[in-house]
């Protein structure tokens, strides 16, 4: 046995299951428990390890290069702290369905359970924020096991994947053989959707008066953008997208709403308001699109495909559920479609609403404010970059005015709303993406949550550009402040405990600008829009106390959308 | 608010219960009660879980569990024939006299004296929970000092659910 090539150690095995899973990256951070690992890695060609300064960074590298490529991203940490460190990275991965394997070290077998150093039970801490998780108790279960792991990490609805590898796994030896094909009895996700649904949702539509679609981040992970595009063109069918959906359909085509839900336009809320159907794609009726179930869009027939049977009748009670993936359901949707809806008057209604109140703010008192700022990158890039954001007020302005053109273009934490993605899901992003321009827009808050990754950026070369549109304010909350807390400002306020971001970046060796005149951001843009071989920092220094409108409160209904500040005296 | 009871075939692996019950705990689904064994096949358990809810709810419950890596199969057993069993043990106070009595009840109920002492009695009853409650509660004119119950135990009438059996992949 021993002189069998194919003898190898966990470790080797590991590094053989990754090429043979095409990995490209690892996001990783050594340490005691995967030593032997890294002791591999050293001489490992086919892969690029990529060092992150915190584990939590190393998870959102990961999301943002699985977001951006469509591929499995790869988190490689220690156990203990490590694995820890990767509990909010995994959490968000697994609300936003993200495909990662997140592979810990672990103390040795033997010593499970004695509160040994650096033990953390990983898979009992993770096992309610995964889509699966594994605690590999043999070598020779070791290579069957990475293979479940990509495997289910990446189909079905997508979600990330923990292997927890004991020391003594990864040391000891077995026969080498890496399965062809995986099996998992339990885990038989639905492709194709029930035929006489399909056509009976295809009758329906045909038959609409104001229809609408509603499109999530499924539309995305499916890779059906094209065949979206084509459906509605062709039925001339609004499309209205999510968060996560935006990207799945051009935002500069004349049947986008953009954005529907609480900071959602307010033509988008209308039409769903006022559709007579409603045709869900890979979106989950969330609390933030659905704000009161009760009122949410309840004269239309609903109809929503999902990959996911739990997320029909979560929510929402629908009239017509289709479990499959919304890339086969378009397909045969488009060829059962016989005659289009004539949805001329519709398309009328809406435009009204739009200009009834369209997306606007202030631009004529000389101060820089975030909007515009967003505006003038969207203008420079036309809608091609890669836009990754943090959470926040900057967030939401990023998701009305960044119109994209394409999808996994729009990086961004939805479901779990985690601060700190930003930087270095950007980070991951940027070594998936190399023919378009990858852009950070960043909160001061959120960017001071992983702003060790800037030397990663650094570094690696990135041509990353980063922009913080630095408003003083943990901004979003403090809105909520004023809206509904009394206009206690409690802990919101960063004015005078922020760090000079330009200074900090310097230090990181990033070059870096600053500003607070509207005029200088075209020319600022341009110089970073112009750096292709490495980082560049841009702080905007933007209006303190703006607030992003439309918004429909928490829990409320349409009929309770804010469409501006009702008290503009409370502007200093 | 209706029970129902749930029958879920789960793969025989490390924390495959954990799952199960952290899904409910997780998503704030009620467990009444839960029992868990092997079954004719080897690497395959079978968990009974009584919860209760209205039709969103079970219908949420069943999917959630579908959903699990390592459920094989769930089926909602209530609505249809099925038979349902539970074991209980019941340590009843022996008031003097009153043995007569005790013993007349264990075998109007089918039970069991497991054990016995100067005072106290350790009746074993299995049937349909409903059975149960009902001797508990002739029995507790006697004092009741302990009660341990199985959690419920059930099977669908009829045919058997086939299994397919999985690929072995492992090198
Ligand atoms: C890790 C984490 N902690 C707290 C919050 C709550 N929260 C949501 S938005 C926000 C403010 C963000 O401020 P900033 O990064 O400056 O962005 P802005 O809203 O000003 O654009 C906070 C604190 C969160 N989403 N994530």
């Amino acid at each position: 046995m021993k002189n069998d090539p194919n003898y190898m150690s966990g470790a080797e095995i590991f590094f053989e299951c990754l090429r043979r899973e095409n990995v490209e990256y690892i996001f990783g951070y050594p340490g005691g428990a995967v030593l032997k690992i890294y002791e591999h890695l050293y001489d490992v060609d086919f892969l690029k390890h990529i060092l992150v300064r915190h584990e939590q960074g190393a998870v959102h590298a990961a999301e943002g290069y699985a977001k951006a490529s469509g591929k499995v991203g790869v988190v490689l940490v220690t156990s203990g702290p490590g694995a820890t460190n990767t509990v909010t990275g995994i959490a968000d991965a697994y609300m936003d369905s993200v495909p990662i394997v997140v592979f810990t070290g672990q103390v040795s077998s033997h010593l499970i359970g004695n509160d040994a150093f650096q033990e953390a039970d990983i898979v009992g801490i993770t096992r309610p924020i995964t889509k699966h998780n594994f605690l590999v108790r043999d070598v020779k279960e070791l290579a069957s096991t990475i293979k479940k792991a990509f495997y289910i990490a990446s189909t079905g609805r997508p979600g990330p994947v923990v292997v927890d590898l004991p020391k003594d796994v990864i040391a000891s030896k077995c026969i080498f053989k890496y399965p062809e094909e995986v099996d998992v009895r339990g885990y038989k996700p639905t492709y194709k959707g029930n035929s006489n649904q399909i056509k009976k949702a295809a009758e329906i539509i045909s038959k609409a008066k104001r229809p609408l679609l509603y499109v999530g981040g499924g539309v995305i992970m499916s890779g059906s953008s094209e065949e979206l595009k084509i459906f509605a063109r062709e039925n001339k069918l609004p499309v209205t997208m999510t968060l996560q959906g935006l990207g799945a359909f051009p935002g500069t085509d004349p049947l986008s709403l953009g954005m529907l839900g609480m900071h959602g336009t307010y033509w988008a809320n209308r039409a769903v308001d006022n559709c007579d159907v409603l045709v869900s794609l890979g979106a989950r009726f969330d609390d933030r699109v659905t704000g009161k179930v009760e009122t949410f869009c309840n004269k239309a027939y609903k109809i929503h495909v999902d990959i996911d049977p739990t997320a029909i009748d979560k929510n929402v009670i629908v009239d017509l559920p289709i479990v499959g993936d919304v890339k086969h359901v378009l397909a045969e949707l488009a060829a059962e479609m016989i005659n289009p809806p004539d949805t001329t008057e519709w398309l009328e209604q809406i435009e009204e609403w739009k200009n009834e109140c369209p997306l606007d703010y202030e631009k004529n008192d000389g101060r820089l404010r975030s909007e515009f700022v967003i505006e003038k990158i969207f203008e420079k890039t036309k809608g091609d970059a890669v836009v990754v954001t943090d959470v926040g007020q900057h967030q939401m302005w990023t998701a009305q005015y960044y119109k994209y053109n394409h999808p996994r273009s729009n990086i961004t934490s939805g479901g779990l709303g985690t601060m700190g993605f930003g930087l270095p899901a950007s980070i991951g992003a940027s070594f998936a993406v190399k023919d378009r321009p990858v852009v950070c827009i960043s909160g001061d808050g959120g960017f001071q949550m992983n702003i060790q990754e800037l030397i990663t950026a650094v570094y690696n070369k990135l041509p990353l550009k980063i922009f913080i549109l630095n408003n003083s304010f943990l901004g979003m909350v403090r809105q909520w402040q004023e809206l509904f807390h009394q206009e206690k400002y409690s802990f919101t306020d960063l004015g005078n405990s922020n760090p000079d971001f330009v200074k900090v970046s310097q230090a990181f060796g990033i070059e870096s600008y600053s500003t607070d005149n509207p005029n200088e951001v075209e020319s600022l843009l341009d110089k970073a829009m112009s750096i292709n071989d490495r980082p560049i920092l841009i702080e905007f220094r933007v209006v303190k106390e703006d607030m992003v409108f439309p918004m429909i409160p928490s829990g409320a209904s349409i009929s309770d959308m804010m469409v501006k500040r009702l008290n503009p005296k409370r502007m200093i | 608010m209706k029970k129902h009871t749930i029958s879920i075939l789960v793969e025989n692996h490390f924390g495959a219960f954990d799952r199960v019950a952290t899904m409910f705990s997780g998503k704030g689904f009620n467990i009444r009660s839960i029992s868990i064994g092997e079954t004719e096949i080897e690497e395959i358990s079978r968990m009974t879980v009584v919860t209760e809810g209205d039709d969103k709810i079970i219908d949420q419950i069943v999917k959630q569990l579908n959903r699990l890596i390592d459920t094989i199969k769930v089926v909602d057993l209530t609505g249809s024939p099925h038979i349902e069993r539970e074991l209980a043990l019941i340590k009843v106070s022996v008031p003097k006299g009153s043995m007569e009595e005790i013993k007349n009840i264990n075998d109007i109920f089918r039970g069991n004296i497991v054990d016995i002492t100067g005072r106290s009695m350790t009746l074993e009853i299995t049937g349909p929970p409903d059975k149960i409650d009902a001797a508990i509660n002739l029995l507790s004119a006697f004092g009741i000092k302990e009660i341990a119950r199985s959690g419920i135990v059930a099977l669908k009438r009829g045919e058997q659910i086939k299994i397919k059996k999985e690929k072995n992949l492992t090198t």
